[in-house]
This record gives C-alpha cells, structure tokens and sequence, in this order.
C-alpha cells in the first residue's frame, strides 16, 4: 500500500492502519465470495474510555448506524442518542441489483431497529432544526436534545421537483425509470427497463449537475440496460445515449477514459455538457441544457437521476459550506482527511452530507465512520488521534450482468486496488461481479453493527 | 494481509450464511474427524473406494459450480480474466476435493457398519 495512512497515536493498536483495514474488509468480502477463509491472530480491543458525554447522532442510516455501533462499543458510560424517522433501514447499494432483475425488493429492506446497539437510544423524528451555536438540536416533534458532540449522518434528499415536469410518481410509468429513488422505485424502473429491453427504441440516461451518490450507478445502468437490449435481441432496434453534465464520464480520469472506451465499443452515443432540466412524459421529450441552450431529446426509456443538496434542516443551519461550489447544495463544511466541521469542531459530518471532494458511498461510509469516532473518542479520553480518511471509495462497476470492474480510488484520483495485480481495477471481471452480488451486503451489514 | 482480523471474517461469513455457517463449519471439523479417524482405522487408503470417492467428487465440484451460479445470479461463462478462471478452479476444486472425502468417509463407516 502506497498511500499516506497514519494511525491513531493516541489509541495504538484500537485502529490498525487504514490501509490494511480495508484489505483486510475486502479479503473479507473476497473470501467470503470464493467460500474460502483466511485465518489470523486476533487484534486486540482496547478497553472502553469511560464518559458522560452526551452524543446526538443525527440520522440512522449506514453512516448513522455505524458510528453508534462504533462510539458503543469505544466508550463507556455515553448517552448516545440516534435521531430518524424511518423505521426503515434501505441497503441502497443493492437498489442497482433490483432495477437490473437480479434480487428481489426486500433484498434491500430491513429495519433501522435490529441495527440499534444496546444502550443507544432511538428517537424516531426528523431533526427540524439544527443549532450548532447553541449545542443543540430540534425534532419535528418539538423535542430538543442538547449534546456534548454531534455527529451529522442526515444523508442527502432527491429534488426531482427540481426537474420541470418530473414526479416521484412517474417512475415506472411512461418510460421513466429511476433507481434512486427507493426499493419500490428500484423495481418499477426494472420493469419499464425490461418492456424497453423487450421492444427497443431509444434509451436516455444521464446524471444530475449536483453532486451525487454513487456516481458509477448512471454508468452502471446503462451498461445494463445496453446489455438487456442485446440479451433480448433488440439491441439493432435500438440506440443508448448517455448524456454527461461535464466534459467527462467519471470523476476519476483514468476510469472516465475506460468507460469511453467500453462505450464506444458497445456502441453507447455520448454527448458531454448536457443537464436534464424537463421532462415531458406525455410527449416522451427530455429537454436538456447545453453550453448553448437547450436540447429536446425524445426517449422510449428515461433512467432519471434527479439533482440531489443537503436536507433542508441543513441547509438553513450554519453547518454547510458558506463558499464555493457546495455552499448552494449545502454540503457541511467538514475537514476531508478528520471529517470534523471546520467551524464546529465538536461537530462531524460523515456520509453523504459531509462535503468532501470524493464518494458518497457506503464504502465511503466504512473508512469515514472509524476515522470520525476515532478523533470524537481520543478527545473524550484527553488525546489526540493521527487517523485520516484519504477519501478512499469504491464501485463496483457493473459493465454488464455477470461482469464488473472493482474500481477504487481516493482524493487524488488515484486508483487504489485492494489487490494490485490480481483483481485488475479496470478489467471486466466475474470475480468483481461475485464480490458485488454475493459479499458486499454481509460486508455491510457487518460495518452497521461496527463488526467491520 | 498482516493486519486480517478474522473476526471482520467471521462477521461477514455469518451475515452472508446465517445458521447455516455453523452447519457448514460442523459438517468441514466432523467431516475431517471422521475421515482422520477411518484413516487409523484402516491404516491405509483403499483404493476401490477413493476411485468411487473421487468420480463422484467431480459431480461435487460441478454442484459447486452451479451452487455459485445460483447464488451469485452469473455463472463461469461471465469469466473475463486469470483470476475467474482461478475463482472457478477454487470452487470446482472444493466441491471436489470436499465431496470426494465426505463419500470416501461415509463410503468407509458405513461399510464398518455392515460388517
């Protein structure tokens, strides 16, 4: 491993370098996909740091979860208090795997409750208000809940209503897909992907000018769905168009590169600057933005990904950035290598609300949360923690059913592969595709009870 | 791989597999016990029976194919590089390896049994 990981100082041998953790999670994963184990000694826990600080974590999703499963078993004598609303836990990486036919709708539905360690409490509300000046927060009950530290796990909305024309209730119907947007949404989208599969026409796809989750599923879907038309055979009655909002494919500009080149041979049309800004589904017309204009394009299928910001409680706080391109989506000002607010800094943001250049992903949840907590609990305990998250994310890159490219990469673009020399990054691997299908979910639910 | 910590391992492979990991890990520790034990039984291998034993280990390696097959929604036609062929060879080679000493050691007690 060649990058830059320090670890904790102050609490040897709690957290072993970053580098090596997640090796060893995706040995995990890729062991547990090729059925075999790998064996070691045991690392040691430490003892727990005794405390009454009051802990308010707001939102209880994966980024949420983990960071209570972790601050419990760290720290003794916490009130650590988890704040959502819904009683519904949704594993969004499998959202893909239901719009592609793969897995059933309650492959992705559990409840927020089994994922609840003992002695955290849930609040099941909204958090209306956030007061960082004051070291509080409000509910949508009324209820406010003082704290010692906050550790904000809101997550992020989808404004389709940003998209003129564009309904939630659209999806599934008139050619509109979008997997986003909930299980629910996930299979009505498969089932419009599949009547275009069957019949052919012409397939729109696209991603939001906003940042956005998982950035690799626009991509992701429309390899799919190009591979459908060609399973069913109406891949010659046809035509794929994915539309970028920038000049590039992906972020990273050496799997940008791959992706136009696998979609130039699977004859996938590109066009660069186009930002969805209507829909017309009587009209089946989307009409995008261009550096000079407008520009209508018809669709038989639209996979619709909508412009995603901050929640609003957020968003009128004075948490997010106050300059630059995430001040308007109201992303919190956080530090990218601590995840500590920048001006709170008894405040952390982890997740999809915390505004860093790279992943918002669950794997960007797995070696956010550790490094967050390790610098909450080393200042409990009067310490001082090295830990840095490097912006470490990975996708699974689904190129067609059975294939992926394991991509992973940190703030710099670099790539980083877990396995240099076996598990190719940019190869079109069943391997990659077992990992995803089979590994990633137990992986996952493993990070939300912090056993991983 | 220095830093594995086999509890990440055991936490994955009990999310994946539920009860049936501990199923699986009794039929691999009673499985090897058994064939351990029929080894100093016998004192030796018998040849008869691992022919048998290993022939019907190749149908084990394919039903470890398939299994894969079924549960990761994809099967070895997907291979895209060395290491699918390898993961494929790995899994053929469990099943068969695993089913040749599960018949050869109930092939071998049961056949104590009769006489």
């Amino acid at each position: 491993m060649k990058r830059d990981h320090k670890d904790s100082g102050a609490r040897d041998g709690v957290i072993p370098p970053l580098s090596d953790r997640r090796r060893a999670f995706l040995v995990a994963g890729a062991a547990g996909a090729l059925g075999i184990g790998v064996g070691h000694r045991p690392t040691k826990a430490a003892g727990k740091t005794p405390t009454q600080a009051r802990i308010v974590i707001a939102g209880a999703g994966a980024a949420g979860l983990a960071a209570a499963s972790r601050l419990s078993q760290a720290l003794d004598g916490a009130k650590i208090t988890l704040v959502d609303a819904r009683k519904e836990h949704f594993y969004q990486p499998g959202f893909t795997l239901i719009a592609s036919g793969i897995k059933p709708t309650n492959y992705v539905v559990s409840s927020t409750r089994e994922y609840i360690p003992s002695g955290v409490e849930l609040i099941e509300a909204r958090v209306a208000e956030f007061d960082p000046d004051g070291n509080k927060i409000v509910t949508d009950s009324g209820q406010t809940l003082t704290y010692d530290y906050l550790i904000v796990a809101t997550g992020m909305t989808l404004e389709y209503g940003l998209i003129e024309g564009m309904d939630e209730n659209l999806i599934g119907k008139e050619g509109i897909g979008s997997i986003y947007h909930s299980p629910a949404g996930a299979h009505a989208t498969w089932q419009s992907m599949s009547a275009f599969a069957d019949r052919g026409g012409r397939g729109v796809f696209l991603r939001p000018a906003t940042e956005m989750k998982c950035a690799g599923a626009p991509l992701k879907y429309t390899f799919i769905t190009e591979d459908y038309l060609t399973r069913r055979g109406s891949r010659s009655k046809a035509e794929v168009v994915y539309n970028s909002n920038s000049q590039a494919l992906f972020s990273v500009p050496i799997v940008s590169e791959k992706v136009r080149m696998l979609f130039q041979s699977r004859n996938i049309k590109v066009n660069y600057g186009r930002v969805l800004k209507a829909i017309d589904p009587g009209r089946r017309i989307a009409t995008f933005s261009t550096s000079e204009g407008t520009e209508e394009q018809n669709y038989d299928f639209i996979h619709v990904i909508p412009p995603m910001r901050a929640p609003a409680a957020i968003r009128n706080s004075s948490l997010p950035w106050r300059t630059g391109a995430w001040a308007a989506e109201g992303w919190m000002e956080v530090d990218k290598g601590t995840l500590r607010h920048v001006r709170y800094p008894n405040v952390f943001g982890v997740g999809d609300i915390a505004g860093v250049p790279k992943g918002k992903t669950a794997a960007s949840v797995k070696w956010q949360v550790p490094v967050a907590v390790d610098h909450l609990v080393a200042e409990i305990a009067g310490k001082r923690s090295d830990a840095l998250y490097t912006g470490y994310t990975s996708c699974p890159l689904i190129t067609r059913l059975g294939r992926a490219m394991l991509v992973e990469f940190d703030y710099q673009n670099n790539l980083v592969p877990s396995f240099p020399g076996v598990i190719a990054p940019l190869e079109e691997l069943w391997t990659s595709w077992v990992m995803k299908t089979m590994a990633l979910k137990p992986t996952y639910i493993s990070m939300l009870r912090g056993r991983a | 791989m220095k830093e594995l910590d086999p509890t990440i391992l055991l936490a994955v492979f009990q999310e994946m597999l539920g009860p049936l990991l501990w199923v699986l890990l009794a039929i691999v520790v009673l499985g090897t016990a058994a064939f351990l034990a029929l080894l100093i039984k016998e004192r030796k291998l018998i040849a008869r029976r691992l022919v048998l034993s290993q022939a019907l280990g190749v149908l084990g390696g394919a039903l470890a194919l398939v299994l894969m097959a079924q549960v990761s929604s994809s099967g070895f036609t997907d291979a895209g590089g060395p290491i699918d062929w390898l993961l494929i060879a790995l899994v053929f080679g469990l099943g068969l390896v695993g089913s040749a000493i599960l018949v050869y050691t109930v092939g071998g007690w049961w056949s104590f049994r009769r006489s």
